[in-house]
């Protein structure tokens, strides 16, 4: 999809090696996203800059992160894995000492998620255990329980957080590596069937009750339009009042009065498409529809099982982004708190998104090298 | 390192990979295709739906109180209208818990609210929910409504409103008759779901005229569209509709006269109806002492409701209507022309020697008048004459005679509650008692007593009909109406009592001291004294405990000639009709022909009273805050009438003799008669 030809010219050779088409698309939804921010303050910049600077600042850093070779991704997979295990445990224990629930550590010079940074090393260290394991064994029990326990460590930890929705992510990126590594599919389905028996009882007796009202409230959102339901029926306002071609840029009402909550952050789809209509959404389906697309392909090409899993696995955590949020600021999922990547303010989906982007690039960075040197 | 078998399983997991990997996308391509389908749903097919939802999120529509229709007298002069109000609500839903307090306490000093009133305001406060709001205070001077609007950044969900309130120029004068208005009740609310009855302000009639009239006089809410956002806070006004104001109704009230009528009442607990007597409507129908209904519809606190509802003079009951009295000698002219009717010579004389013996009973006269005709017996106010005549031809005459001029029934009116008494006959004590009628209880209803019960208001229509001699038809509500038909009475019948009742003020008869002071104007009266207790008792209700006494009645037309009025006076404990009732209605009926004249007597009797209505009822309730330990008048009035127009009468106010009103625990009596 991206590949321009390393040949003599003006432009020195990283710069036409870089994959531009890409980039030009994640700049697309970015700076759109930039947009949306700005209208959300009703002009102001106090979101649109910081998104903006920070977007460029993951951007240059995803550009290098393409210059990472794949076995070093292979190698980094169970540390990273490690180091991000260990964080979430102590922002469980330092939530724990300050007696509040607590998401980030304050590095100093960063807030880090490593919930957030989670949802990319459960991908790495799920594709490392089964490049590592033989083809033979996978359909083998001892090929299925390493893998669940490695997802289900970090999810029980943010669940504990409680953050519903990011523990949802990491334990779906996780078994769509599974699911992509062979393991047979019965088990999927077998599994289906229990989660649609078991979701009820979970709903009852594990979620909080803000969670559980929010899942109730999804299956009714007009049964309690002043609460919990809130949120899902001003979207769905917003949205559906937008039209086709939207109110117009700084136009929307139910942003800028304050109806819709959240507007600049999980909600952002909505503000936007109240000023950009159905035109707004589609374009932003499409353009996440050919991001994804390309990591899915770059999987696909790509020469190593490990490389395979973490494209395919990564598009798929993408997907899982896009989709949830969308679904759910259309009234389709419950609100489980999911910010639409590049568009949501908020630097850690931002971070983690072009993080993503930086690794896919850099295995199509590798597919293309692999395929010079069986050319030469 | 890698075994052929190993090799073809890794192949495998490849193919199986791609497979997958395929599966996958497809299926998240269809879950773009339904993200897609979502808001396609959305967008275009329930855009309308939710487009009309934004709207009415962002658009609120504040309804504006119409300006209540005006009453106005027979000539346009107002009678009820409507003053510009100032006012400051709170909106409930838009006080924040944690500012509540400094809200209140800073309104307080704002306002210079009192203790009472902010305990009102923290009450209405927990009983109130959403955007019903809560009054903090009306009526508010420009500078403390303009104190307030300034300051509503920093008082979030306090509301000032500038609207109209119900003004009454001549106050408790036509209290009775008008009625109040104020808040609608929240049942009102939850039967009519009219978010216009909520609205900061509004009010509706809540007795009276303005209660019956509730339907023309409200008008239409306009409305204000404003732009707000969610939490309240105005962005922008984009249109205003503006209140249809409700209709004026113009009444046959005379409202010089409704108030000379109420004033001439003085500090007695009467009533006082006039008639016009060429066509039925009332001039004037005052029930005194009354509460002032502007008073009323700025909604009083709880110790001026109790001073009104403790008050043996019964401010709160329209004595006109509602209260029923024996009519006592008022009501000969109806014996009277039962008797003619039934074919008995009115030149018959019938010697008084003081009393009538029926049986071993004897029935007493107040005097012993000698030989009477029935021109002298009405003058005389002779009972022994009537106790003959009445019991020769029977009750059903009498009776036949009372209903057809108007006792017993019920007219009408606009007005909420009409009582309409006793007219008995055999027929009705057997209904009421199981008892046969007596040939006492003819006596006693010949004179007026015994079970005859009537209202003022019967009174004075009795007496127009005796003096216009039609079937006139009681109407408070300007406009033409078909002319009455005549009465079933023959004219010389009528015109032997009328010249009887000329004979009683301007001859030698019970009301010769209020005769009136106008040339060529005479007026015919008949008094009457009901018994509050048995004849037999010491005192005979003429002195003694106030009551105890005996009610003064009076009814009356003029001029002679050519009747163009009729009244009744009632006056309760008054102690007789020529005593008390007689010289109210004199002055009344001065008032209708030299005005200036019935207001100099006026003046010099208000004198003596301490003021007029308001002067008086402004140190009664002095006197009565007092009493109760009471802070003083209200220092800063959250709730008081203030821009209202001073009275037209020359007296100020003073703090002159109080008035009997110091109020009694006890029960009040009843206005009726003797239960015999």
């Amino acid at each position: 999809m991206n590949r321009l030809n390393t040949g003599p010219g003006f432009v020195p050779a990283p710069l036409a090696q870089l994959p531009w088409l890409v980039i030009l698309l994640v700049c697309a939804i970015g700076g759109f996203g930039v947009l949306v921010l700005l209208s959300a303050a009703g002009g102001d910049l106090k979101w649109a800059q910081p998104q903006g600077a920070r977007f460029l600042v993951f951007l240059g850093m995803a550009l290098v992160l393409s210059r990472v070779r794949e076995n070093i991704w292979s190698t980094l997979a169970f540390p990273l894995y490690g180091i991000f295990l260990v964080m979430l445990i102590g922002v469980e224990l330092l939530g724990a000492v300050a007696g509040g629930s607590q998401r980030w550590l304050d590095l100093g010079f960063i807030r880090l998620q490593p919930s957030e940074m989670m949802k990319v090393a459960i991908i790495l260290a799920c594709a490392k255990f089964y490049d590592m394991l033989p083809a033979g064994e996978i359909r083998k029990f001892g090929a299925i329980w390493p893998a669940l326990a490695m997802i289900a460590v970090p999810a029980a930890l943010v669940m504990l957080q409680p953050d519903l929705g990011t523990a949802l992510m990491i334990t779906a990126g996780g078994i769509t590596v599974m699911f992509l590594a062979g393991v047979p599919l019965r088990l999927f389905i077998g599994s289906g069937l229990a989660l649609a028996v078991s979701v009820p009882i979970l709903v009852n007796y594990v979620l909080h009750e803000y969670q559980r009202n929010r899942v109730l409230t999804f299956l009714d959102p007009e049964s309690d339009p002043l609460g919990t339901g809130y949120h899902i029926s001003q979207s769905k306002i917003a949205i559906g009042s937008g039209g086709i071609f939207g109110k117009g840029f700084l136009n929307g009402t139910q942003s800028h009065l304050d109806y819709l909550p959240e507007g600049h952050t999980d909600f952002a789809l909505a503000t936007m498409m109240e000023e950009w209509g159905l035109m707004g959404g589609l374009f932003v389906i499409i353009a996440y529809g050919l991001l994804i697309r390309w990591g899915i392909v770059v999987g696909v090409r790509s020469n190593s099982k490990f490389g395979k899993l973490v494209a395919a696995g990564i598009a798929t955590t993408i997907f899982f982004y896009v989709f949830i949020n969308m679904a759910m600021v259309m009234g389709l999922a419950p609100v489980v708190g999911i910010p639409l990547p590049l568009i949501s303010f908020g630097g850690s989906a931002q971070m983690t998104i072009l993080i993503c982007i930086g690794i896919l690039m850099s295995l199509d960075r590798q597919n293309r090298l692999n395929r010079a040197t069986t050319r030469w | 390192m890698s075994g052929p078998v190993r090799m073809i399983s890794e192949a495998q997991q490849s193919y199986s990979f791609s497979r997958r990997a395929v599966l996958l996308g497809g299926i998240q391509a269809t879950a773009g295709l339904v993200l897609a389908g979502r808001m396609t749903w959305l967008a275009v097919y329930e855009n309308d739906k939710y487009k009309l939802l934004a709207e009415s999120n962002r658009v609120n529509l504040t309804l504006i109180p119409p300006r209540r229709g005006w009453l106005v007298d027979r000539n346009g002069a107002p009678i009820a209208n409507n003053r510009t109000d100032f006012r400051v609500d709170i909106i409930p839903d838009r006080l924040e818990k944690e500012s509540k307090g400094q809200v209140l306490a800073q309104l307080r000093d704002l306002l210079k609210l009192t203790a009472e009133d902010l305990a009102r305001i923290e009450e209405d406060l927990k009983g109130a929910a959403g955007f019903q709001p809560v009054q903090v205070a009306e009526n508010l001077d420009w500078e403390r409504f303009a104190a307030v609007s300034v300051r509503l950044p920093e008082l979030p969900g306090v509301a000032p409103t500038r609207g109209f309130a119900r003004n009454y120029p001549a106050g408790a004068a036509v209290g009775h008759l008008v009625g109040y208005v104020g808040a609608a009740t929240a049942e009102q609310f939850k039967a009519s779901k009219d978010p216009l009855l909520v609205t900061p302000g509004f009010k509706l009639g809540k007795d009276g005229l303005e209660k019956m009239l509730e339907g023309p006089l409200r008008g239409k809410a306009g409305a204000k569209r404003v732009e707000v956002t969610a939490r309240g806070k105005l962005v922008r006004e984009l249109a205003t509709r503006p209140d249809e104001p409700g209709q004026t109704i113009r009444l046959t009230i005379d409202a010089g006269l409704q108030e000379f009528a109420a004033r001439r009442l003085g500090n007695e607990s009467g009533s006082c109806t006039v008639f016009d007597v060429t066509n039925g409507n009332i001039l004037a129908m005052v029930s005194m002492p009354a509460y002032d209904p502007n008073a009323l519809s700025d909604g009083i606190s709880r110790s001026e409701w109790k001073m009104l509802s403790q008050d043996d003079h019964l401010p709160l009951m329209n004595k006109t209507l509602q209260g029923l009295y024996p009519p006592g000698s008022t009501f000969k002219p109806a014996t009277a022309l039962a008797i003619l009717g039934a074919g008995v010579d009115p030149s018959r004389v019938i010697y008084c020697n003081g009393g009538y013996q029926l049986g071993n009973r004897r029935f007493g006269c107040l005097g012993r008048h000698g030989p009477m005709t029935m021109h002298t017996a009405i003058a005389r106010s002779c009972n022994t004459y009537f106790y003959t005549l009445g019991r020769e031809i029977g009750i059903e005459p009498i009776a036949a005679a009372a209903r057809k001029l108007g006792f017993g029934a019920e007219f009408e009116l606009p007005l909420p509650s009409q009582r309409y008494g006793t007219i008995p006959d055999t027929a009705w004590k057997m209904r009421r008692y199981k008892q046969d009628w007596t040939q006492a209880d003819t006596l006693n209803a010949a004179i007026g007593q015994g079970y005859v019960l009537v209202s003022p208001f019967q009174l004075a229509l009795s007496a127009a009909r005796v003096a216009s001699g039609r079937e006139l038809l009681p109407s408070l509500l300007a406009g033409k109406r078909k002319p009455a038909s005549r009465l079933a009475f023959p004219e010389e019948h009528l015109a032997i009592v009328r010249s009887g009742m000329d004979e009683v003020v301007n001859g030698h008869g019970t009301a010769g001291a209020s005769k009136l002071q106008l040339d060529g104007i005479r007026m015919g009266g008949k008094t009457g004294t009901a018994q509050v207790r048995r004849i037999m008792d010491r005192n005979r209700g003429q002195g003694g405990d106030w009551k105890y006494r005996d009610h003064g009645l009076f009814v009356c037309f003029a001029p002679v000639d050519n009747p163009r009025y009729a009244a009744s006076v009632v006056i309760e404990h008054g102690m007789g009709g020529a005593r008390a009732a007689a010289p109210v209605a004199k002055d009344v009926l001065t008032f209708l022909f030299d005005k200036q004249k019935a207001l100099d007597t006026l003046a010099v009797l208000e004198n003596g009273w301490g003021g007029d209505i308001r002067a008086r009822m402004a140190t009664r309730d002095a006197a009565f805050r007092a009493a109760q330990g009471l802070p003083a008048a209200k220092p800063t009035p959250g709730a008081s009438p203030l821009p209202q127009p001073t009275p037209s009468a020359t007296a100020t106010p003073m703090p002159a003799a109080t008035p009997t009103a110091t109020p009694t625990p006890a029960a009040s009596p009843s206005p009726q008669g003797p239960d015999e």
